[in-house]
């Protein structure tokens, strides 16, 4: 945790309740998402017990499975699943724009423009916690290889087509969860998290009604108080007031609520089945109960997830939300278009070029996360420039000068007074985005003297050897501490035991963003007087290099995958007698 | 303690309330909840009426099943075990003491038999602070080599060849408590030049009924221990030994059919070793005790209703350190009460055991705030690089909130 | 799942045999010949050396590359970051003014070291056309993912394979049919920055070790080993083998004697005079502070670096070794300090500036990778410390760190840490089908200190 989350986390202990970590909201939240509120039989997570699921928040659709063991009444709730988020999903899908992309044409082989269809909104799942997002993806495992009966007339126990067709979406979703800043999925205690510190742990705050209890305390009551008695409060049943939201239930609601009534809707189903009179009603009667049941447990992290909707609704979203959103409407449109090709589903696992494609992504969208975080709000800044990767300051001398090319360009020497304390070294790159909205490069040029500030002795110190190309990949941030900026180089300024001052100057050398002639254009470089906040990180980090085809994977890595996967996908997984899910 | 519980202790090792009470014994669960904190832990009957049709499954076929599963993931090239090839001795004896030495017995015969062989719950013991721990592994098998392994079955599923990574470390540390507790046994067992004379004897006890009333586990250690006679010179010495791979056998993807790995606990175990070690000094920790110190209850009659009250209870527990951090909410009964000591002192490992890494000396939340607030308006620094990074943190994050849109400043 | 048992790639032909006296000369000769011989003539695709610190590993690819160039065999050379490129390319035309060898960069400004400038046969572009026909380049791993559309080498050398990641690999491994990878599987493994959790357990998991990926796909590549450390004394190459690479040892190249570290200047019986009196009579010294929590740029341990810095210089520390027959002085270009945190050693350098002190090497660990020092001083990463982590417990890091010197090294580090080594929670996931690495962080760091505390010096600044 950084040192300013430690701080504001302290300040919410001392207030009582939760202070801002942003300024801005730094997801997409979709004006009609869909809610998912799933529970799983205890010790099975791969066994559902039953969900809330919809769009409006007053009229959740309740879903259960009566008997986990069955599978006839699993396969009946999964269709029913089905039923109700798939023509959501379906929903955004025919509302599109038309989109330039450039594409290889297969016969010449040269890039050419061609126009695509981008949906031009997505649909979005929410759900509570991070566990949910695990389940998700598990639902999306086990529905993806189902058959239907047209596509194997023999097959046991025929899927609705549904259920596969979600296995498939909620796989897609589940995997894009996994793209820092990925909106398509998310869950309520990473989204409140991100945007709020609480006075208690990470570990704490996993929980949905003690993180809530926190960010908006009932009216008197302090947030450690209402955390507490979100978290373990019993009514006199020895029930949670606040069950866990999910999709593992409380032990002490299965032992005493949920498994009599389960013994008793077993009972009376074999009633029913035997004809004995009264059966039936008594089985309505069991099934009532156990919905009942299942409600009780679903709804209060139903309405929780709304009220956290509503807290998140309340901040003005960031600037680049929608740059970052405009993926996922990418990638949403890139699997329905999948999908209406007749894909085959997701295997069920990553080959070598599909697994390092997603990794390096998912490293250049956690750097644009960063990136555009911080340029959205000026809390998320302070951090970075509490860590050295930024400086903020004003500027007090700007010095016109030129570079010695044959077509000379204009190098201007900006030296900025800050009180920040960045990691930088001689020719360390700076980026910053000017007044109208535009990128601006610039390098370190050396420290500058400030009259009324001690001499830096650290100048002499300039290590110029900092990789310039990004090849060196062992920074700090690998075992959990996060120093993204752990790679450059030596230290210039930023040693907390140089001395001193109410701050220090530095030099920039402006590189680009001046237009192209031998003046810079009007409005591009900074003024004595102006505010101005530079960056050590990149605004918008390139994706890696273009890896080779799978069908050419190298023999460093096992070669080409066995080419000879059936057209459908894996074989579906083999049901046996106690299967789940 | 069972083996959950040992394993737990490498949770957080340097909580003096936890090694003492552990190693007294104390029942943590009830103490909580005569401290008015009880643990949110418990088990739903779902959970174990799977985990035990699962296992029974697992092991229906007289264990052929589950050493053929180990047989594949061993991929040496071996024979594969044919039918009727395991034996599977019976270990049922009376009392802890019995079944431990019904057990050594047990593998001492399947070692020198040279075939394979599973041990259905058999029953071993560990020396945990100066009195013995009874611990019962799922299941041991026995290789024609006379090599072990433990065999740890689960009702995690393995999806597509993986788990949950918390879930099988857990499972590790577990095993690695029967490895430790094992290799115990094997170290007395297969000597050179012993092996087959320990056979013998415990061919001997076996056949005299010996290991049906409780004098066994007198007649079982004396038998073990290198002092036994070589009787059979002339086969070639067994060397019993205690493999670091444990077997964990999960359900396969959605089904209930079992699948397996193997997993390298050599970590565990040497991280279980010294945890063991450590426990030795609890007797150091009791000394620091005020005199009379007792976790007693004073349960009533019928052993329900605890009488003690509670300031004096709750004195005694205080009067050993905790090491409290937010992980212990998950490992430990008593998370909630030193939860609330912890956050009533202030502190900082309340918010999580990495808060510290930039606190330096300030240990508290006060010391904290006020180091942050209270800078000292000429900036100058302090000389303490934790309060000067701390007063530049909260400068910079008043600047920032002070510069928010309007609309965020209702919250 | 995947790897090897690293006690089956312990056959060697460097190993010395049971009762003849250890030759390192020719231990490491058998060793680097047979290395040649299956690189030059061995049917294999691949061909794995690892090289513990110090054991000549620049030293085998300058003479790898130069042999199959000379065999008429062009080659790419991969490295991981643009200084090992530079290093290796004057390496390369320093041995041999004759030999072409190309230096692909990337397009930014100042993308090279203008010391190769000065190399007549050295060419660099940013364009692999420029470059064609050249017997020998080299590049980062970065860059030549870049490059498309060639005919592929027909061999390639990949340097610091083992803090390559398998992803890198995959990018730039169609660009040669076979190749010989040479690293230090001791040091700082690569990591990511995002989860690669769902991959744990696959031979091909991109965020591994691009030498984990080569052997679990290609398991009876033969695999060799560097016996002999040049640079480590005698005294430090048992402890660094023993610690942080039990399955593989190695063995110094100098016996017990053959370097020497003296002070012209006699000590003053402070506490930096007597740890330097320690480390220049054993190898090692332990400055050991009183326990105490402490931000990570403690002001007290860093003010004891730089005043052992400081003395070092000031006592005309003089190194004895094979090098040469006279003693050298050890100026301050042979002293490198190394921590953990990039704010410590700017925080040692300010302080060092504060004595007025400079030319010494101020570094993190993964800065300090490859580089070779007479004498180190080391903030211990754990000083102070009031938890351990993972990053902390690395044991590359701390490798590294006790490893970069020839003749003694100084770590300075606040009492307790033994305390805080116990009390650390060892409660690791585990993901099926991963190699257990070893050793394990927690051991090699009870290791380092035990040996340190032998050669401890209290001191209360």
């Amino acid at each position: 945790m950084s040192l300013i989350t430690t701080l504001a986390r302290m300040e919410a202990v001392r207030e009582g309740r939760a202070q801002p970590l942003t300024t801005v909201r730094h997801r997409h939240l979709s004006e009609r998402p869909l809610a998912f509120v799933p529970l799983t039989t205890a010790g099975e997570a791969g066994a559902p017990l039953g969900a809330l699921v919809g769009t409006d928040r007053d009229a959740p659709r309740l879903l259960i499975v009566a008997q986990p063991r069955d599978r006839d009444l699993r396969f009946a709730f999964l269709a029913e699943l089905a039923e109700e988020i798939q023509p959501y999903l379906d929903s955004y899908g025919d509302e599109v724009e038309l989109e330039e992309r450039k594409e290889t044409d297969p016969e010449t082989g040269k890039k050419v423009p061609v126009q695509v269809e981008l949906c031009q909104d997505a649909p979005q799942l929410l759900v509570p916690s991070a566990a949910g997002v695990a389940f998700v993806r598990l639902l999306g495992r086990s529905m993806r290889f189902r058959r239907t009966a047209e596509q194997d007339p023999e097959t046991p126990f025929p899927a609705p087509a549904r259920v596969p067709l979600l296995g498939r979406w909620l796989t897609h979703y589940g995997e894009r969860a996994r793209v820092p800043g990925s909106c398509l999925l998310l869950s309520l205690t990473e989204l409140l998290s991100r945007h709020w510190a609480t006075g208690q742990s990470n570990l704490e705050d996993q929980h949905l009604g003690s993180l809530l209890a926190w960010i908006d305390p009932p009216a008197g009551v302090p947030g450690a108080e209402a955390a507490l008695r979100a978290e373990s409060e019993r009514d006199e049943a020895g029930q949670l007031r606040c069950p866990p939201a999910g999709p593992s239930t409380d032990p002490a609601f299965d032992n005493k609520l949920l498994a009599p009534a389960m013994s008793r809707y077993d009972a009376a189903r074999a009633e029913a089945a035997q004809g004995v009179a009264g059966g039936a009603a008594r089985l309505r009667l069991a099934e009532a109960e156990l919905r009942g049941l299942v409600e009780s447990q679903l709804r209060p992290t139903w309405d929780a997830l709304w009220h956290g909707v509503d807290l998140l609704r309340a901040l003005p979203e960031g600037t680049r939300v929608a740059d970052r959103w405009k993926r996922d409407r990418w990638s949403y449109t890139g699997h329905r278009d999948r999908v209406r090709a007749g894909e085959p589903p997701q295997p069920k696992l990553d080959d070598a070029v599909t697994a390092a494609q997603k990794l390096a992504a998912r490293e250049t969208a956690q750097a644009q996360l960063d990136a555009h975080e911080a340029l959205d709000d000026p809390l998320v800044m302070a951090g970075r420039r509490l860590a050295g990767e930024a400086f903020a300051g004003e500027v007090i001398d700007v010095e016109m000068a030129w570079s010695d090319a044959k077509v000379p360009r204009p190098r201007p020497l900006v030296t900025i007074r800050t009180e920040d304390r960045p990691h930088l070294a001689e020719r360390v790159k700076l980026h910053r985005v000017t007044a109208d909205g535009r990128a601006q490069s610039g390098e370190f040029a050396g420290l500058a003297d400030l009259d009324d500030a001690a001499d830096l002795d650290g100048a002499a110190d300039v290590d110029g050897t900092a990789d310039v190309d990004g090849a060196d990949g062992s920074g700090e941030g690998g075992s959990g501490e996060g120093g993204s900026g752990e790679a450059g180089g030596a230290d210039v300024v930023g040693d907390p035991g140089d001395t001193d001052g109410p701050g220090h100057a530095l030099v920039v050398r402006l590189t680009g963003g001046m237009g192209r002639g031998k003046q810079p254009e009007p409005g591009t470089v900074p003024e004595k007087g102006d505010r101005v906040c530079w960056t050590l990180f990149e605004h918008a980090p390139r994706g890696g290099p273009e890896l080779p085809d799978p069908e050419s994977t190298p023999w460093t890595h096992g070669g080409p995958p066995d080419a000879a996967a059936p057209a459908q996908g894996p074989q579906p997984d083999p049901m046996t007698e106690e299967d789940y899910l | 303690m069972d083996a959950r519980a040992l394993a737990a202790l490498a949770a957080n090792p340097g909580c003096r309330r936890r090694a003492l009470l552990d190693g007294a014994g104390v029942d943590k669960g009830a103490l909580a909840q005569a401290l008015g904190a009880p643990a949110n832990f418990g088990q739903s009957q779902f959970a174990h009426q799977r985990g035990n049709s699962f296992e029974a499954r697992v092991k229906a076929d007289g264990g052929a099943d589950l050493v053929r599963l180990l047989h594949e993931r061993l991929r040496d090239g071996s024979e594969p075990p044919g039918p009727g090839s395991v034996a599977t001795p019976d270990l049922t004896a009376p009392g802890p003491q019995g079944r431990t030495a019904r057990t050594a017995l047990a593998l001492r015969e399947a070692t020198e038999a040279g075939r394979w062989a599973l041990l259905d719950h058999p029953m071993v013991s560990l020396d945990v602070a100066g009195s013995p721990a009874f611990l019962e592994p799922d299941a041991v098998v026995v290789h024609p080599d006379g090599s072990w392994t433990v065999v740890e079955i689960k009702s995690f599923p393995m999806v597509d060849g993986s788990a949950d990574p918390a879930k099988v470390g857990a499972a590790a540390r577990q095993s690695a408590v029967y490895t430790l507790a094992l290799e115990r046994v094997a170290s007395m067992i297969g000597e050179p030049g012993q092996g087959g004379g320990a056979a013998k004897n415990g061919g001997a006890a076996k056949n005299g009924g010996a290991a049906e009333n409780g004098g066994a586990a007198e007649t079982a250690s004396a038998s073990v221990g290198p002092a036994a006679p070589a009787a059979r010179a002339d086969s070639a010495p067994v060397r019993a030994r205690v493999r670091h791979q444990v077997l964990l056998v999960c359900p396969k993807d959605f089904s209930n059919l079992p699948t397996a790995e193997l997993v390298d606990v050599r970590k565990q175990l040497a991280v279980t070793r010294r945890q063991l070690d450590r426990l030795t000094r609890i007797e150091e920790i009791a000394a620091a005790l005020p005199e009379g110190t007792t976790f007693d209850l004073r349960l009533t009659d019928d052993g329900r209703v605890p009488t003690r009250p509670m300031e004096e209870l709750t004195a005694a527990v205080d009067s050993v350190d905790a090491a409290y951090a937010p992980e212990c909410l998950s490992t430990c009964e008593l998370a909630a009460h030193c939860r609330t000591r912890s956050r009533a002192a202030g502190q900082v490992e309340a918010l999580g055991r990495g808060v510290r890494g930039e606190l330096g000396g300030l240990t508290t939340v006060d010391a904290v705030l006020t180091a942050a607030m209270n800078g000292p308006a000429d900036k100058a620094p302090t000389g303490d690089p934790a309060v000067d990074a701390l007063r530049r943190a909260a400068a910079l994050r008043a600047e920032a909130l002070a510069a928010r849109p309007e609309a965020v400043a209702c919250r | 799942m995947i790897g090897a048992d690293p006690a089956a790639a312990a056959a060697h032909p460097g190993r010395a045999r049971a009762g003849e006296p250890f030759d390192p000369s020719a231990a490491a000769a058998r060793a680097t010949e047979a290395i040649l011989h299956d690189t030059l003539h061995g049917a294999d695709r691949g061909v794995v050396v690892d090289s513990p610190p110090g054991a000549g590993k620049s030293t085998l690819v300058v003479r790898a590359a130069r042999e199959l160039a000379a065999a008429g065999r062009p080659l790419m050379v991969v490295a991981q970051t643009n200084a090992q490129v530079d290093d290796l390319v004057d390496r390369l035309a320093t041995a041999d003014p004759e030999l072409p060898v190309g230096r692909l960069h990337s397009s930014d400004p100042h993308p090279y070291d203008p010391v190769l400038d000065g190399h007549e046969s050295v060419r660099a572009s940013a364009k692999i056309a420029d470059l064609a026909g050249l017997d020998i380049v080299v590049s980062t791993a970065a860059k030549w993912a870049h490059i498309k559309n060639v005919e592929p080498w027909r061999h390639a050398i990949v340097d610091e394979a083992y803090q390559m990641r398998s992803d890198a690999l995959l990018a730039v491994a169609g660009l040669f049919e076979r190749a010989l990878f040479v690293g230090d599987p001791g040091q700082l493994d690569p990591f990511s920055v995002v989860g690669a959790d769902q991959w744990a357990g696959l031979s091909y998991d991109p965020s591994a070790s691009a030498v984990t990926t080569l052997l679990a796909h290609n398991p009876r590549l033969p695999q060799h080993r560097l016996p002999v450390s040049w640079r480590l004394p005698a005294s430090a190459a048992p402890l660094v083998s023993h610690a942080f690479y039990p399955y593989t040892p190695f063995r110094s190249g100098t016996g017990h004697g053959e370097r020497r570290l003296s002070f012209g200047v006699a000590s003053d019986g402070s506490g930096p005079d007597r740890v330097l009196d320690e480390a220049a009579a054993s190898g090692w010294g332990l400055l050991e502070l009183p326990a105490r929590r402490t931000p990570r740029t403690d002001p007290e341990a860093v003010a004891a670096v730089a005043q052992v810095v400081r003395r070092l210089l000031d006592r005309g520390a003089v190194a004895v070794s094979e090098r040469s027959d006279e003693p050298q002085p050890v100026a301050a270009d042979r002293i490198a300090v190394g921590t953990a945190h990039r704010d410590q050693a700017a925080a040692v350098r300010a302080a060092l500036a504060g004595l007025g002190v400079s030319g010494v090497t101020v570094d993190t660990a993964n800065r300090l990778q490859g580089r070779e020092f007479d004498v180190t001083v080391v903030l211990h990463p754990l000083s102070g410390r009031p938890d351990a982590t993972a990053f902390h417990l690395e044991t590359g890091r701390l490798c590294v760190l006790a490893s970069r010197h020839r003749q003694a090294c100084v770590v300075v580090c606040r009492a307790g840490v033994a305390e805080l080594l116990d009390e650390h929670p060892s409660t690791e996931p585990v993901q099926l089908g991963v190699t257990v690495k070893f050793p394990d962080g927690w051991e090699a760091n009870h290791a380092v200190l035990a040996h340190l505390s032998e050669h401890r010096v209290s001191w209360r600044p």
